[in-house]
């Protein structure tokens, strides 16, 4: 299923801080979706083509940032479509933000590698010399799902969905068996049974959806932020790990990547390292901002690398700080430079080496253990982090509830199928198609069939 | 020269050489015997669950099919009729005799189309276009376009026990030749397998002890054009079923050692849907009893076709084991039951038009293509020889969608999924089930019909006019209220809740205890002018009544499949090459390359072919 109705957002400008960064939107609920979180002269639906619009982006009542908006009307636009630049100051920390508040959006998503030069060459906004790198992008795409298990997320769902869909096409076969095999003497499934399979999948589905919240952090990335004293070695843990990363682990390829200082995955879960200069308070106007900087990042941070050195330790002061800024179980304390002193005695959570790299793969498993311990879910249990999954859930719960309503309502089989189907398409949306030879493949193998 | 050669007289080549010929081309029908012109080779029944819808369209199209079955019915059942109104699905057991001779008739009597009792066994070709057949005695017949439609005779072996025969059919000769003929051409073949069940001697059955099977009351016709006056033509007679038991299943299996089946003799690959008797003991042996059905052959036949007993075991082994089965303790058996193996082409060879890719001018219809029934043989027949007809006459192609038909379904299945197994159609493989029912086939196809030159025009003005008045009352219904103090009462009375001030018909007809016409009979709405022409119509206000019950379901419906045939209108060259298209994952470059879609609708339903591929055919097309 291709969704080019979706609305799709990413970082057009390179990776970093600049002066200033431009975040892009681009489809059918682009203009509307910006709207919402923002506050300027006059409304965004209400604009022309190519006008800008000075504003806020507000998180209910807290102002993101003050920026620029330009608007893009179809077909003017880069992709074709509906589009929207939101040109914001140059930080990662708030270009995240604001991509974060529109993904909360019903159809907003974060777009994948290629996806706006695609849609501007199916829109004809491109000329054909481009056609080649574009279907290299998605070539890469396609390679990295054959791949297989790359995303240990996407597995463990995948495996749920596939068991769902089973229980489905099997409750589908016995509607359809009752409706094409009428002369069969072959038993039929009773109604209640029929309802009571339903709701089982339905049961099923709702875990699934109330995941999301915790999927989302998953898939969207954790941040992480590293703090300690001056040279106690946080550039080199950073250093170490990205070199590590891009040799074990593999690297989330292409837009998203460009929207934060840097990125890397551990089992399939995002992690958005920040190195941050100090955050206590000082005199210096240079400095000063920095600080404000840092405790800013400190506070969104799903997770704080505290570092101490085998000198150093944990400032007491320090430690009070974070304590102000975040909670607790979100602070791991690591301990470096464990190559130049073994025998030391302290709280520290991990211990490194981030010049031998000893302890970092402790490190790696004691960050996604924190993900997981502050959540209700282990790392078995199938958890969607996906937008599109979510809603095509949602489409499949919604379509069971029709159904189990017609076999509530004693309607025949083929009233309820019309339900079953759509249920069934929107889960082979997750994983794959599911064919009515998929049903009657079921219906062969476990009815004697044929007079 | 002719403008169509049609191979075979079956059930695919008499609907395909009859449209043609009444299209106005030049037809020579080449079968080996012209009494055994739309001969049922299996049981004596037309329709059934789908195979009912595809008779309907069959007619409303302008086919033969309908008005045959209705000449020599002898019993006629609306199946499913405690479901819903679009899975309600016609069927009848003909005279199996009085079928053939009345194809005859209706073949006979078609101007322009001329009978060659011969065997074709070669196919010409030049430059990949067709010429011309050669036939047993020598001969070169021309023609301009050619239909293969030659069912299980493709180099067909009959099995029972170890012995084979070869024969398409009990007592008839195979068809040699015309498959090597086609794969020096490149055509790829397949083999498939299936079987018939015994014929017994009516008098010889003990029928006082059977259950019976009786026809409808009210039995109605398959045919539009059949005068429900004169209907049935013939008597109407029971069918009977009984059952086997735990020692007919032990005597079976005594004879699986001397199976062609069990002991590989035959390759061909047959239906699971209609499985033989043996098959079924194995696959489901937890079942202790099989329904068996005994159908007449006839109105004077003194043959009974025991439905459900499908075999090719050894002969002796059949009887023995029916002398235990109730009923049949001193059964005389005719004609033991026999499987056929036959060629056939893998029906992505084809397009939607039933042309093969590799020839121009050559369509394959019915059993060559791998489907099994006589309706799925004709329904192809029909769509063969119209589109034989319009290339000839130099027009624009006649393709059914999926949302129009069941036939429509049919044929893109077969080119889009191609099959491994004997297929047949299922009502649970239309997308637009609740569209796509028996009551509106006429609805769906009969302007079509009227075009091609099908159809009396005539019939085509009766239908607008309905149109009409359906419209006009579904607009009625939808805006006419009725007062809680006129409808409260028939709301009790037929066990539905009543209403606190007043409601539009449509509302109330949606409840599922109502009906339209109890409605309009409300509030002096029978004596409303505006009214009249729906209430006097019983058949549109049928069809409001259907659409105002159910318009919830359907939009779903509609709605969903809208979602799935986004990329239906996209159309792709026949001549991309996919091998070349170095972005296509490899099972994709395969799959593409082996079907050859028409659009980017059915590319999507090639099993293989992800989302992500679709893409990379979208940018390559827009180059």
């Amino acid at each position: 299923m291709l969704d080019d109705e979706d609305t799709i957002i990413a970082l057009a400008t390179p990776a970093g801080v600049g002066a200033i960064s431009v975040i892009r939107i681009s489809g059918p609920s682009s203009i509307s979706s910006v709207d919402s979180i923002f506050t300027g002269k006059k409304k965004l639906t209400d604009a022309s083509s190519h006008s800008i619009h000075y504003g806020t982006i507000d998180d209910d009542e807290e102002i993101v940032d003050d920026v620029l908006v330009s608007v893009f009307r179809k077909p003017n636009s880069y992709t074709g479509e509906n589009s929207v630049e939101i040109s914001t100051h140059g930080s990662p920390l708030i270009t995240q933000k604001i991509i974060e508040l529109l993904i909360k959006i019903d159809g907003v998503r974060i777009a994948e590698p290629g996806e706006f030069t695609k849609r501007a060459f199916l829109n004809n906004r491109i000329d054909l010399s481009q056609a080649e790198a574009v279907l290299d992008i998605i070539n890469a795409r396609t390679d990295a799902s054959l791949r297989g298990s790359r995303n240990q997320l996407d597995g463990l769902l995948s495996a749920k969905v596939n068991e769902l869909r089973d229980i489905l096409v099997s409750t589908s076969s016995f509607v359809e068996l009752e409706l094409d095999f009428a002369e069969e003497d072959i038993e039929l499934i009773d109604n209640s049974e029929l309802i009571k399979r339903i709701d089982k999948i339905v049961n099923e589905i709702d875990i699934l959806l109330s995941t999301y919240s915790f999927g989302r952090v998953l898939r969207d990335g954790v941040n992480v932020t590293i703090v300690g004293q001056p040279n106690v070695g946080k550039s080199s843990l950073l250093n170490y790990i990205l070199k590590e990363s891009r040799a074990i682990v593999s690297e989330i390829p292409g837009t998203t990547r460009d929207i934060i200082r840097e990125e890397i995955t551990i089992d399939g879960i995002l992690f958005r390292m920040y190195d941050t200069a100090g955050i206590r308070t000082s005199d210096d106007e240079i400095e000063k901002e920095g600080v404000i900087r840092s405790r800013n990042a400190v506070k969104n941070s799903d997770l704080i690398l505290f570092m101490g050195d085998v000198n150093l330790l944990f400032p007491e002061d320090l430690f009070n700080e974070l304590l102000g800024l975040n909670k607790p179980e979100h602070i791991i304390k690591v301990l470096n430079k464990i190559d130049l002193k073994k025998d030391i005695g302290t709280d520290a959570d991990v211990l490194i080496s981030a010049k031998t790299g000893e302890g970092i793969n402790t490190l790696f498993e004691s960050m996604k253990n924190r993900v997981f311990q502050n959540s209700d879910y282990s790392e078995q249990s199938a958890i969607v982090s996906n937008i599109r999954h979510y809603n095509c859930l949602k489409r499949a719960k919604e379509s069971l509830m029709n159904a189990e309503k017609s076999a509530e309502e004693k309607m025949s089989g083929e009233f309820i199928s019309v339900d079953l189907r759509t249920a069934e398409n929107s889960l082979a949306e997750i994983i794959g198609v599911v064919t009515t030879d998929d049903i009657l493949n079921n219906i062969f193998s476990k009815f004697c069939i044929g007079k | 020269m002719y403008d169509i050669i049609v191979i075979g007289g079956g059930h695919a080549g008499i609907e395909a050489a009859s449209a043609s010929a009444r299209m106005g081309c030049l037809i020579a029908l080449i079968s080996m015997d012209k009494h055994a012109l739309g001969r049922m080779s299996c049981n004596p029944a037309i329709g059934g669950t789908a195979k009912g819808h595809l008779v309907r369209e069959i007619d409303a199209l302008g086919g033969i099919m309908g008005k045959i079955a209705d000449r020599t019915g002898i019993q006629f059942r609306m199946l499913n009729k405690s479901k819903g109104p679009a899975v309600w699905s016609p069927r009848c057991q003909s005279d199996r005799e009085l079928y053939s001779e009345e194809a005859y008739k209706v073949v006979s009597s078609t101007k322009n189309l001329e009978f060659i009792e011969e065997s074709a066994i070669e196919l010409v070709a030049e430059d990949g276009k067709v010429k011309g057949i050669k036939t047993q005695s020598g001969r070169f017949i021309e023609g301009k376009t050619v239909i293969l439609s030659a069912g299980t005779f493709l180099n067909a072996l009959m099995h029972t026990g170890l012995r084979s025969t070869s024969g398409g059919r009990f007592g008839e000769k195979p068809s040699t030749g015309i498959t090597e003929s086609l794969e020096k051409l490149g055509f790829e073949k397949g083999r498939l397998k299936t079987g018939t069940p015994p014929r017994l001697a009516k008098n010889s059955i003990d029928w006082d002890v059977l259950e019976i099977q009786p026809g409808d009351e009210n039995p109605q016709p398959f045919s539009y054009q059949t005068n429900i006056s004169e209907f049935p033509y013939l008597p109407q007679l029971d069918c009977h079923i009984t059952h086997t038991d735990p020692d007919v299943h032990k005597i079976l299996e005594k004879g699986f050692n001397k199976s062609p089946m069990f002991t590989g003799l035959i390759n061909g690959v047959g239906p699971r849907y209609c499985p033989s008797i043996e098959d079924k003991i194995v696959r489901f042996s937890e079942k202790k009893s099989h329904q068996l059905f005994l159908e007449p052959e006839g109105m004077d036949s003194d043959l009974i076709y025991l439905n459900g007993f499908s075999s090719s075991l050894p002969a002796e082994i059949q009887l023995e084991a029916m002398h235990k089965i109730k009923g049949l303790e001193n059964v005389e058996m005719v004609r033991p039951g026999y499987a056929v193996e036959y060629d056939f082409f893998p029906p992505h060879q084809i397009d939607n038009t039933l042309e093969t890719k590799l020839i121009q001018g050559l369509y394959f219809a019915g059993q060559v293509n791998g489907t099994s029934g006589y309706e799925e043989a004709a329904a192809q027949g029909l769509m063969a020889g119209i589109n034989a007809a319009l290339k000839v006459q130099g027009k624009k192609e006649f393709v059914l969608k999926r949302s129009e038909a069941y036939i429509g379904v049919l044929i893109d299945d077969l080119v889009t999924k191609s099959t491994e197994e004997p297929y047949r159609i299922f009502t649970s493989r239309a997308e637009h089930r609740l569209l796509l029912r028996q009551d509106n086939a006429d609805r769906r196809l009969m302007s079509y019909s009227t075009e091609l030159g099908l159809i009396d025009k005539n019939m085509y003005k009766e239908i607008s006019i309905r149109e009409g008045i359906i419209t006009a009352g579904l607009d009625l219904c939808r805006n006419t209220k009725l007062h809680a103090k006129v409808v409260n009462e028939y709301l009790e009375l037929s066990g539905s809740s009543t209403i606190e001030s007043s409601e539009t018909i449509s509302k109330l007809c949606k409840r599922p205890e109502t009906q339209l016409k109890d409605l309009l009979k409300l509030d002096g709405l029978d004596n409303n002018p505006n009214f009249n022409s729906l209430i006097n119509n019983h058949n549109a206000l049928r069809q409001v009544e259907i659409e105002l019950k159910y318009e919830g379901y359907m939009k779903r419906q509609q709605e969903a499949v809208e979602r799935l045939e986004k990329y239906e209108k996209l159309k792709i060259p026949l001549t991309l090459n996919y091998l070349t298209l170095k972005a296509l994952s490899t099972e994709a470059k395969e799959k593409l390359d082996r079907v050859k879609p028409r659009s980017i609708g059915q590319a999507s339903r090639i099993s293989g072919v992800t989302p992500s591929d679709i893409s990379i055919l979208l940018v390559y097309l827009k180059k």
